[in-house]
């Protein structure tokens, strides 16, 4: 049995040396060169550092080399971090503040970047590696377990600094033997990349491409501007496979693109990080040929990705809502109520998740993790982690998951997860006069900040200002400003009255 | 019409001097959440529906090839 990413790796290799494994804008690599180039990294990594086990920050743009900077951080035995090059330097040290990476890996284009931020971490530019007379065999990964950290990915955090959510080894095999074993893949699979590597959906496509010797296709970031484009590039590079974000499909469908433009070598299309309306389904499902498999799937990060799949196999009205489905393989859902019983099948309760994909924690915060990773209250014999997801589900009458939604301020903007919180600090930091209340208007998919302030900001020094601080998708679409906020009883921000009164 | 465009640029990007640059595209001054924004702003204020096919790099690129794509859409100067 294998116990480390890295043994899978290389048995793939060891099967296709010679197979096209990565594509991207400017290079293409076959499995052997992504493991001499990984092994090269890697050895620089260990001949720096004796410590394990630790986190590799990765400032690179989407490309192969951020993939073989990955494989190569696992073969040092440690775990990687991606990190989002065109976020703010501001968030990015607040990343790094709590990450405390034992160094970060970049290449020339983004060391200057990184040099700016004055920071006490060690940076290796992997262009500027040497790669002759290395001892490849000698690399640290044959001393980690399973129960080890793979890669700690950030999401937004609601008191305005990121989480970074540990993810071991085992989560991983456990989530993708699931995939492969549901959506029958192959090394003839050639994946359609659309998920930026801080967002966890990629981790799918990457470790299909691992386990099964499948061809990854980085589809050049580019082309999501331009529809049109992006479905010729599916068509030259033969993608039979993509797992992307409902907003991507619903521009497609909005642009009535696939009535002139075909697709035929889609074969599997998969979708997951927001709520995929029906409508859209329809449309997709109608241009395309009738034995393409679609598959609505579900979970947040602290899971591994995903815990729920719903393989479309029936007719929806268009404003029908698309099960999440029914739990993957080898993971058990609960959904409990506020009495933290099983709900009957039709009451809503919070979905929680029981088995060997939950995250290991929060990175350097104990307190926050041991708030959503809490004994399974159904357990009183042993000590069994249950992780609390937050959104709220019922069960329908055929025994599918129906998601319903969240029981916080989390939003899903464009596939990423937000905290509205997250964004109102963000705005408090540059705008300290007024006081921001930020809705999520969930019909028209924009993000609104309702203000009290004497005076009216504009809209463009809204904008510049916040682009210090706040990632692009976090920045409100409109502005409005009150004189006075209304309050509820409690004193809080009357939220829905708000809601109610400009969304 | 000129003033219109410039506007609805400054408003997605007030980072940019979009006077300055000879290609939007190329050097980077708009990504993929950008496009669509101003498609949409385009649509909403000239009360037209840009078609898909037509959302290509070549009418997004400057001043004159937004206008180009209006006209094509029947705005009037």
């Amino acid at each position: 049995m294998n116990i480390n990413l890295v043994e899978y790796f290389d048995s793939t290799v060891s099967l296709f040396p010679n197979k096209l494994a990565l594509v991207d804008s400017s290079s293409k690599l076959n499995f052997r060169e992504v493991q001499q180039k990984a092994k090269i990294i890697s050895y620089k990594i260990s001949n720096n550092y004796v410590l394990f086990n630790l986190p590799i920050a990765i400032f690179l743009p989407k490309s192969n080399d951020s993939i073989v900077s990955f494989i190569a951080t696992l073969y040092s035995g440690n775990c990687y971090a991606p990190l989002d090059t065109k976020n703010p330097i501001d968030r990015i040290k607040s990343i790094l503040n709590v990450l405390k990476p034992l160094c970060i890996l970049t290449n020339s284009e983004y060391e200057e970047k990184l040099k700016q931020c004055n920071l006490e971490f060690d940076i290796i530019n992997i262009d500027t590696i040497e790669s002759k007379d290395i001892k490849i065999d000698d690399l640290n990964y044959k001393n980690c377990i399973d129960t080890d950290p793979a890669y700690i990915i950030h999401t937004s955090g609601s008191t305005g600094i990121p989480k970074g959510v540990v993810i071991s080894h085992r989560s991983i095999f456990d989530y993708i033997h699931w995939a492969i074993e549901t959506f029958n893949i192959t090394e003839k699979e050639v994946i359609g990349n659309q998920a930026p590597f801080i967002f966890d959906n990629s981790t799918l496509d990457i470790y299909l491409m691992i386990f099964t010797g499948a061809t990854l296709n980085l589809i050049p970031e580019q082309l999501y501007m331009f529809p049109a484009k992006l479905l010729e590039y599916i068509n030259t590079n033969q993608i039979n496979f993509i797992f992307w974000v409902p907003s991507v499909l619903i521009t497609v469908a909005n642009l009535n693109l696939l009535n002139t433009l075909k697709i035929p070598s889609l074969k599997k299309v998969l979708f997951a990080g927001e709520v995929m309306s029906a409508k859209y389904l329809n449309y997709w499902i109608s241009n395309l040929d009738n034995s393409v498999l679609f598959a609505n799937l579900y979970g947040p990060t602290e899971i591994t990705v995903d815990c729920t799949y719903y393989i479309v196999e029936r007719d929806f009205k268009d404003d029908e809502v698309l099960p999440v489905g029914k739990p993957c393989r080898n993971t058990d859902i609960l959904i409990l109520n506020e009495e933290n019983n099983l709900c009957k099948k039709g009451e809503h309760g919070e979905l929680c998740v029981r088995g060997s994909s939950l995250a290991l924690g929060y990175w350097n915060n104990f307190e926050k993790t041991n708030s959503v990773f809490t004994q399974n209250p159904l357990n009183n014999s042993f000590p069994e982690k249950i992780y609390r997801t937050g959104d709220i589900v019922f069960l329908n009458d055929q025994t599918e998951i129906i998601f319903v939604g969240r029981r916080d301020f989390q939003i899903k903007h464009l596939g990423y997860r937000i905290e509205l919180g997250e964004i109102e600090h963000a705005i408090l930091i540059v705008f300290n006069s007024i006081i921001p209340c930020v809705l999520y208007d969930s019909n028209k998919k924009k993000i609104v900040l309702i203000y009290e302030s004497e005076t009216e900001i504009s809209v463009s020094e809204f904008r510049l200002k916040l682009s210090t601080n706040l990632s692009k998708y976090m920045m409100p679409t409109e502005y409005i400003r009150t004189d006075k906020l209304p309050k509820s009883i409690s004193g809080k921000i009357d939220r829905n009255g708000l809601k109610e009164l400009f969304l | 019409m000129d003033e219109k465009i410039i506007s609805i640029l400054n408003e997605t990007r007030p980072e940019f001097d979009f006077s300055k640059s000879n290609n939007f595209i190329t050097e980077g001054l708009l990504d993929s959440f950008d496009i669509l924004t101003i498609v949409n702003s385009l649509d909403e204020n000239f009360n037209i529906s840009i078609d898909g096919l037509d959302i290509l790099p070549e009418n997004f690129s400057s001043v004159d090839s937004i206008k180009k794509l209006l006209i094509k859409n029947n705005v009037s100067l």
